[in-house]
């Protein structure tokens, strides 16, 4: 009946090896079946194809299955919503970490955290009811569901992550190093341009590309306000068809195993390819420049 | 997701409280346009006919057929007519598809209330849709750009337009997709600029109906077939029905049953 210490230890030791691996391994599945359910498609459009052709009618007969201008419209409002979502993002962390009072941060950090807890649907809706009409009106457009309101509306949902993860990388630059800086006679804007961003540029950076990839993958809000247009943007007022789009829109419909479901499958696979392109770099810059120490500038 | 996971579940809720009974087996399969006519026919005719054992499932009205040709169904859900096709690989196989018409469905275009165009010919829907005709001013209306907004395209109701205005052209790739009918009418509510095609059933106050030909969608003009986006919607049985099957038939058909189909919103017989 005596458990020694060493067998309780190796209890625990698999136990936990235990759940982790089946995290692993309920990953790998998903994945597997990603990929069985969309690799049969490639027999009857071929990859380049797939991937370069600009027209998609997948239930017409002979049926179109090119996926170019989901992909293009990604990447455009992916773009689009950084370069508005970043600056607000990192602004926003360098005043948390750096400039407000800690009553000021108090009160502004949940506000921004909350945006992160609104239900996507709900920004869709807002995107949809609101912002729409409003562009409409202001720009003397068509229409308001189109790549500049998805990319605004992606941009709140991308500032939350970017911020949180910005202000723990500043946060957690040493003290020692501001204040090297400030005895040296540099000025708090200038210890936070040359010292404070340099030193926290790898949390930044990973902070960045994460918020990208939580734009690429988004559904509910570009399947509500991007319009859905499968055409190749030529202007931010273009109505879109980002990817994740195009599959929550067909996949209800889309008979079991038919062509056109192994087709919105392999979408999917795309889509994952890109978006774990996104994580793998988020990865290589958070280990690669890793900062140890005060040492390492 | 929604038809799919409904018709599981449907199917696993009638499966689980039949089983119980050893009476007759059906399965229906086919069209998800008139899955949840099937679905809640199929509710009350099993109330009433607890020893009857049926599995509804969605799939599509082509999958339906399908299933109806190699036997694997008794009765195939179809929202369109079987094609030629079709009818040519039944008599092959040896079987006497009976279609049986059990509800009837109208698609209109439908603008913004704003919006001065009340008619439109099938040909200038055609055009617009194909992107040819791209300010309302052509059709009668004020300068400005026409909005095209269209389901997406696998949706039934992209379909029956495709089949009745599109006449075998493309909804041009510029059209705005909606991924449901409500999320079309909140286009159009909001957008003065913009024309949408919607089933009768989903047509409120927030957005106008427009006559096509001359002649507006209504349980009327679809029945009598005078409006030209109206489309039958029908079950196909291999031969003349008997027993259970019959029984559901008649059900459907009957006064109770044709009531589910106005609750659905579709345009009963």
């Amino acid at each position: 009946m005596l458990i020694t210490r060493r067998t309780k230890d190796r209890i625990i030791h698999g136990t936990f090896f235990a759940i982790a691996a089946s995290c692993v391994l309920v990953l790998f599945l998903i994945m597997l079946f990603l990929f069985i359910e969309g690799l049969p498609i490639f027999k009857v459009v071929s990859v380049p194809d797939f991937i370069f052709g600009t027209a998609w009618y997948p239930t017409d007969d002979p049926a179109d299955f090119g996926i170019l201008p989901m992909i293009a419209a990604s990447f455009s409002v992916t773009l689009l919503s950084s370069l508005i979502a970043i600056p607000l993002g990192i602004m926003t962390a360098i005043y948390l970490a750096e400039i407000a009072t800690p009553r000021m941060r108090n009160i502004v950090k949940p506000f921004v955290e909350m945006l992160q807890a609104l239900p996507s649907v709900v920004i869709g809706f807002f995107g949809m009811v609101v912002v729409a009409p409003l562009m409409q009106e202001w720009f003397d457009i068509p229409t308001g569901l189109n790549m500049l309101n998805a990319s605004i509306m992606l941009a709140f949902m991308a500032v939350p992550t970017i911020t949180s993860i910005s202000e723990d990388a500043i946060f957690s630059v040493p003290n020692e190093m501001r204040e090297a800086s400030l005895a040296l006679g540099a000025t708090k804007w200038q210890t936070i341009a040359n010292v404070v961003l340099p030193a926290s540029l790898t949390g930044i950076s990973t902070a960045v590309i994460l918020g990208m990839a939580r734009s690429i993958g988004e559904t509910m809000v570009v399947l509500m306000v991007a319009g859905g247009a499968a055409m190749i943007p030529t202007s931010i007022f273009n109505p879109v068809r980002p990817m994740p789009a195009s599959i929550a829109a067909e996949m209800a419909e889309a008979p079991f195993q038919s062509d056109h479901y192994y087709a919105l499958f392999a979408t999917g696979m795309v889509l994952f390819l890109f978006t774990l392109m996104f994580n793998v770099l988020a990865a290589y810059f958070a280990e690669k420049k890793k900062q140890v120490g005060v040492a390492s500038l | 997701m929604r038809f799919k996971s409904l018709a599981i579940m449907a199917a696993l809720v009638l499966g689980l409280a039949t089983s119980a009974f050893a009476g007759e087996k059906i399965t229906i399969k086919g069209s998800t346009t008139v899955l949840p006519i099937m679905q809640k026919s199929v509710e009350a005719f099993m109330k009433k006919h607890p020893d009857v054992t049926i599995e509804v499932s969605g799939g599509g009205s082509s999958n339906g057929i399908k299933a109806l040709l190699d036997g694997s169904t008794d009765i195939a859900m179809a929202s369109r007519q079987m094609k030629d096709k079709e009818v040519k690989l039944a008599s092959e196989k040896g079987i006497d598809a009976k279609e049986i018409v059990i509800a009837f469905d109208a698609v209109v275009p439908i603008v913004n209330p704003a919006n001065p165009v009340t008619d439109l010919t099938a040909d200038q829907l055609k055009a617009i849709y194909e992107g040819k005709i791209t300010n309302w001013k052509e059709v009668g209306g004020n300068d400005a750009p026409i909005v095209v907004i269209s389901r997406d395209t696998s949706s039934g109701t992209y379909e029956t337009w495709e089949g009745k205005i599109m006449n075998k052209a493309r909804v041009f790739p510029g059209a705005l997709l909606q991924a449901s009918s409500g999320a079309v009418l909140q286009a159009v509510a909001k957008n003065p600029k913009a024309i949408a095609y919607d089933g009768l059933g989903y047509v409120n106050d927030s957005v106008r109906a427009v006559k096509v030909n001359g002649i507006a969608g209504s349980a009327e003009t679809a029945k009598n077939n005078t409006y030209k986006v109206a489309r039958s919607l029908q079950i196909y049985v291999n031969g003349a029905p008997a027993g259970a099957t019959k029984d559901l038939l008649d059900f459907i058909l009957s006064e109770e049953g044709q009531k589910i189909v106005e609750e659905t919103g579709f345009i009963k017989m």
